[in-house]
C-alpha cells in the first residue's frame, strides 16, 4: 500500500513537473533551435568553400585549410568556445555571446563537413572531371557543375550525420552563458531539485528536433535520387 | 589542309617513357584509326592531342593553333575544337540526356538555353536515341549511353572527333549501334582519330591505319595495305592475334 502510494505521487508529480516546465523550456528551445541552424548553415558554407580551397592547386591555401581542420579536430569544443568567448577579448577582439557561439560552432562543424564534402568529391569518378574538361569547360566550371552536384548528393548521409551531432553540440554553448535547452535545464533542477523530470523534457526536446531533422534530410535524399536510379 | 599535326611528340610517365617521338599529320575531313598491342601508348597520344595528358616534348597543331599545355586558356580555347569520345562513356549521370548534350554548349559557349535545347535535340535525333531525351544515363543501354557521349561531344561543334576504344566497354550486340553512328560521321566529312580494336570498322571506313608499337609509329598505310599486306612483324603477329 505504502509503495503503490509512493509511486502513485511521484507520477504524478513526475508529469506535473512535466507538464509546469515544459512551456518554460520554449526559450531555451528557441535558442538551440537558434544555434543549430545558424551553426549548421555556415558550418556547411565554410566546408564548402574549405573543400574546394583544398581542389586548387595552390599549395599554402591548402596548408591553411589542413592547419584548420587538424585544430578544430585535436581540440575539443568546449576548449574552442572558451577561446572565442574568453581568450579573444584578451588580444582586442570582443565578440557578443550569441555571435561567439555560432561562430566557434559553425567553424567546428566546418571542418568536420569539408572533410565529409572532400571525401564526396573524391569519390567521383575522375571521368567525369575530364568528360567536362574536354568539351572545353575551366577547372572551376568543371567542379561547379558536374563534381560538386554529385558530391553533394554523396554526402547527405554523412552530412545528416553531422547535423545531428551539431544539435547536440549546441548544448555546450551552455558555457558560455546561453540559454538554451541545457542551460535552463540546470536552472530549473538547481532551482526545484525535481532532477528526472526535467532533463527528461530536454531529452524529449533533442530527440524531437533530431528526429525532425533526420526526416527532413531524408526528404532531400529521396527528392535528388529520384529519376537517377 | 591539316587539321592536326603533331611533330616529334615525347610523353614520359615519371621515368617510364610512353611517346617515344610521335610526327603524325591528320587532313581535315580524314578518319585515321589507331591501333596497337595494349599499352604501346595510343590513349596517351589522344590524351595528349586534347591536353589531358601534358606533352613533355614536341608540338602540336591543332587547326592551325599551337596547343600550349602550360597555359589554361590555350587548353580551353582547343578542347572546344577537340571533340573526345571515352571507353566508358562518362556522362554525367545527375542530369538527364537533353542535359548532358546541352551542357556544353550552355556552359563553355554561353548558348542561350532555348538554343541549346534545339541543337541538343537535333544531335539527338542525328544519333537516334531522341526518344530517350529526358531519361537520365543510368536507364540506357552501353549503346545508347555512348551514342549520347557522341552527341555531348558533336554539340561543341568540334573541328575533329577522338575516339578512345568507343565500343571496347560494349556488349557485342551493342557494338553495332555506335559503329553506325560514326561511320555517318565519317560519311559527312568529320575529322576522325578512332583508337579501336573493331577491324571492320578501320577497314570500311579508315582512310589511313596507323599501327602504334613501344610509343612509336611503327607502320602506316592505307587499310589495305595495313591489313593486306604489313610489313613488320609485330604488326604481323598483332593482327594475327586480333584476328584470331
Ligand atoms: N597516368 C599514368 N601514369 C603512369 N603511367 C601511365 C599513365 N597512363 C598510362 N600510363 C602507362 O603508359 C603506357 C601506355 O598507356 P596507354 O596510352 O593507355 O596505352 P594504350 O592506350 O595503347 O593501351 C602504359 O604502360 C601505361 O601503364
Ligand atoms: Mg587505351
Amino acid at each position: 500500500m505504502e509503495f503503490a502510494t509512493g509511486f502513485f505521487n511521484s507520477t504524478v508529480n513526475f508529469f506535473t513537473t512535466v507538464i509546469d516546465f515544459a512551456p518554460k523550456f520554449i526559450p531555451g528551445v528557441t535558442a538551440t533551435l537558434q544555434l543549430a541552424f545558424l551553426s549548421i548553415l555556415l558550418g556547411t558554407a565554410i566546408g564548402l568553400v574549405v573543400a574546394v580551397l583544398k581542389l586548387t592547386r595552390k599549395k599554402i591555401l591548402i596548408r591553411i585549410m589542413n592547419i584548420y581542420i587538424t585544430v578544430i579536430r585535436g581540440t575539443p569544443l568546449l576548449l574552442q568556445l572558451y577561446f572565442i568567448f574568453y581568450g579573444l577579448p584578451g588580444m582586442g577582439i570582443e565578440i557578443d555571446r550569441f555571435p561567439s557561439a555560432v561562430i566557434g560552432l559553425a567553424f567546428h562543424n566546418g571542418a568536420y563537413i569539408s572533410e565529409i564534402f572532400r571525401g564526396a568529391i573524391e569519390s567521383i569518378d575522375y571521368g567525369q572531371r575530364e568528360a567536362a574538361r574536354s568539351l572545353g569547360m575551366s577547372r572551376w566550371q568543371s567542379t561547379k557543375r558536374i563534381i560538386l552536384p554529385q558530391a553533394f548528393k554523396r554526402s547527405i548521409p554523412a552530412l545528416g550525420n553531422q547535423f545531428i551531432i551539431a544539435v547536440k553540440d549546441s548544448s555546450l554553448a551552455s558555457v558560455i552563458t546561453i540559454t538554451e535547452i541545457m542551460l535552463l535545464a540546470r536552472q530549473f533542477v538547481a532551482a526545484t531539485f525535481n532532477v528526472f523530470p526535467i532533463f527528461f523534457i530536454a531529452g524529449v526536446y533533442y530527440l524531437v528536433i533530431t528526429m525532425g531533422l533526420t526526416k527532413l534530410l531524408r526528404m532531400i535524399e529521396l527528392k535528388l535520387k529520384v529519376n537517377e536510379r | 589542309m591539316s587539321m592536326i599535326e603533331i611533330k616529334n611528340l615525347h610523353k614520359y610517365f615519371g621515368d617510364l617513357e610512353v611517346l617515344k617521338g610521335i610526327d603524325l599529320t591528320v587532313n581535315e575531313k580524314e578518319v585515321v584509326c589507331l591501333i596497337g598491342a595494349s599499352g604501346s601508348g595510343k590513349s596517351t597520344l589522344l590524351r595528349c592531342i586534347n591536353s589531358l595528358e601534358k606533352k613533355t616534348d614536341g608540338d602540336i597543331w591543332i587547326d592551325g593553333e599551337l596547343v600550349e599545355h602550360e597555359k589554361e586558356s590555350s587548353i580551353n580555347h582547343i578542347r572546344q575544337k577537340v571533340g573526345m569520345v571515352f571507353q566508358r562513356f562518362n556522362l554525367f549521370p545527375h542530369m538527364t540526356v537533353v542535359q548532358n548534350v546541352m551542357e556544353g554548349p550552355l556552359t563553355v559557349k554561353k548558348l542561350p538555353k532555348e538554343e541549346a535545347k534545339k541543337l541538343a535535340m537535333e544531335l539527338l535525333v542525328k544519333v537516334g536515341i531522341d526518344e530517350k531525351a529526358d531519361e537520365y544515363p543510368a536507364m540506357l543501354s552501353g549503346g545508347q549511353q555512348q551514342r549520347v557521349a557522341i552527341a555531348r561531344s558533336l554539340a561543341m561543334e568540334p573541328k575533329v572527333i577522338l575516339f578512345d576504344e568507343p565500343t571496347s566497354a560494349l556488349d557485342p550486340e551493342l557494338v553495332g549501334e555506335v559503329l553506325k553512328v560514326m561511320k555517318d560521321l565519317a560519311r559527312e566529312g568529320m575529322t576522325m582519330i578512332v583508337v579501336t580494336h573493331e577491324m571492320g570498322f578501320a577497314k570500311e571506313v579508315a582512310d589511313r591505319v596507323i599501327f602504334i608499337h613501344e610509343g612509336l609509329i611503327a607502320e602506316e598505310g592505307t587499310p589495305d595495305q595495313i591489313f593486306n599486306n604489313p610489313q613488320h612483324e609485330r604488326l604481323q603477329n598483332f593482327l594475327g592475334q586480333i584476328l584470331e
